[in-house]
């Protein structure tokens, strides 16, 4: 494992985790072709935590879809951790976490987790354990409830689990606090930052919360929309690990102010 | 006692979980329709008496009951041929259903297809295709299990389709990152997300099993429920037909109750089935 995955980490070091080059996204609708992205190119660092934010409908989660191998780009060149996202996906390298949790609902919480040892060829290498990994994100003791004996925050916990049980290189996140209440997110986003630190994955975090992408990320993609673009990439110079006091401080204010002032004029 | 409360708290966290739990059927709760049943009962006795209606118009529930502990043991036997056509039927309607439903989800151009055949076959009225069958198949049990299958067919059919296609994009999606086979997902995902859809129907079809095979008894046979009831109203032996409908509507009542026994040990979730 050790061997294999220095090789690879440093074969690509210094092109990012993942990188796109001109990628657009177009759409054929009812109305005709709808462009949703348009000649994006960034690239994200290995153990980065890197949010897309944006107005709702300017390809934030088609942005996330085509890295997932979800969705396929009309054009342009995507790598994850040097491969193609395929590639990735097959490998297990990807975690992918929604917003609606998207567990099974004929499965207890610990069956959930270990749903992606039951299909596509289960684990590569090594995996975590679906009980240490409940327990890593506050849920121990309610292994064998069922998703609606769970409440919605409970829910994202074992979605997060579960999309870290193959230990992934690359975790994407498409709004997962989106529908939770604001103390239930704000404990989350702390909680997300402990895991991240512990596992040391890569993270890509769709939100349409300026206050959220400036707590989580050390990089904040902003994309205009209509098409989407790459608007700016804004550094967050604060210093981890990050306590959620750190939104009263003048620098969290100004790096908030200046995305509002970048959404703004989208 | 107060610490365990605690802790409890503490790793369970502030975040209140919902649990919604499905009620059961307690006896009081029964007590209430069973009081109506009882009630309706004795009207029915009480009208009957009060206004001398003739027995061979409507006959007491006493006289009812009568005929039922007559005639039980013929009763019994008639019953086997009406039990053994309406689960034959009932099983051979739901597997062709359920077998067709996983090939139209994997194969549309099937659906686009057979689907119309399906909804016009339906549309057939049950008590028009009987006989054509039991000129087909003769006076057997074939006859009667096709058309017990046939009724009980088209709403498994349509439900297990809606079923197997009601997860959600996003679990799809899910799937897809996992690199899950269209197998896994099928039996996996589908097959669970449809179990809800399916027993809705289920519970349907086995009354209508019921029905289709006492209709197709009507048309031709020497046995069965449905023999007895054109017999007993052939010969104005109206406590029979009674005797016997109740034996038919008891028979066609435990075989929904079994089947909504089994739904609640299979489907232990919580499913919201727009059915």
């Amino acid at each position: 494992m050790t061997d294999i995955s220095t090789a690879t980490l440093a074969s690509h070091q210094g092109t990012g985790a993942v990188t796109l080059e001109n990628v657009t996204v177009t759409f054929n609708t009812d109305r005709g072709r709808v462009t949703a992205l348009q000649d994006i190119t960034v690239s994200l660092p290995e153990h980065g935590f890197v949010s897309l934010l944006g107005p709702s409908g300017c390809g934030k989660s088609t942005l996330l879809r085509v890295v997932a191998d979800l969705l396929d780009p009309s054009a342009g060149d995507i790598t994850v951790l040097g491969r193609t996202p395929e590639e990735a996906r097959k490998s297990r390298e990807l975690g992918f976490v929604f917003q609606d949790a998207a567990l099974l609902p004929w499965r207890t919480a610990i069956e959930n987790v270990r749903l992606p040892f039951q299909v596509g060829g289960g684990a590569r290498g090594e995996a975590e354990s679906p009980e240490k990994l409940l327990e890593l994100v506050g849920l121990k003791g309610r292994e064998n409830a069922y998703p609606h004996e769970l409440s919605g925050g409970m829910r994202q916990r074992v979605s997060i689990a579960r999309a870290l049980v193959c230990r992934p290189r690359v975790l994407l996140m498409d709004e997962p606090f989106g529908a939770l209440d604001e103390i239930t997110r704000d404990r989350l986003n702390e909680e997300l930052l402990r895991i991240w630190e512990a596992t040391g994955t890569t993270i890509l975090f769709v939100t349409h919360s300026i206050p959220e992408s400036v707590f989580l990320s050390q990089q904040v993609l902003v994309l205009s929309s209509h098409p989407g673009r790459v608007r700016e990439l804004v550094d967050i110079n604060l210093p981890y690990p990050r306590k959620l006091e750190v939104r009263d401080t003048p620098e969290f204010t100004a790096i908030a102010a200046h995305l509002r002032r970048l959404l703004e004029t989208c | 006692m107060s610490t365990t409360l605690t802790d409890r708290r503490i790793t369970e966290g502030p975040e209140l979980p919902v649990q919604k739990r499905r009620r059961r059927p307690t006896l009081g709760r029964m007590l209430l329709p069973i009081g109506v049943v009882v009630g309706l009962i004795l009207v029915w006795q009480l009208a009957c008496s009060v206004f001398n209606i003739p027995t061979y118009i409507i006959p007491s529930p006493v006289e009812v009951w009568q005929s039922l502990s007559e005639n039980w043991a013929m009763l019994m036997q008639n019953t086997w041929p009406t039990l053994i056509e309406s689960v034959l039927g009932f099983a051979l309607g739901n597997l062709v259903a359920i077998l067709l439903a996983v090939l139209f989800v994997h194969w549309k151009l099937a659906e686009r297809a057979l689907m119309p055949v399906a909804v016009f076959i339906r549309t057939i009225p049950i008590v028009a295709v009987a006989p054509v069958l039991v000129i087909m198949f003769g006076q057997g049990y074939t006859p009667k299990i096709l058309i017990a299958a046939l009724i009980s067919f088209f709403p498994t059919l349509v439900n297990m389709v809606k079923g197997l296609e009601s997860v959600d994009k996003q679990s799809l999606e899910l799937l897809r990152v996992l690199s899950a086979s269209r197998n896994e997902v099928l039996w996996k995902v589908r097959m669970f997300a449809s179990l809800p859809y399916l027993f809705a129907s289920l519970k349907i079809a086995a009354g209508n099993s019921v029905i289709g095979a006492i209709v197709a008894e009507w048309i031709g046979s020497q046995e069965g429920l449905g023999y007895l009831i054109i017999q007993a109203t052939y010969n104005f032996n109206t406590p029979l037909l009674y005797a016997t409908m109740t034996v038919a509507s008891i028979m066609a009542v435990l075989f929904f109750g079994l089947i909504g026994l089994i739904e609640r040990l299979v489907v232990t979730w919580e499913a919201d089935v727009k059915a």
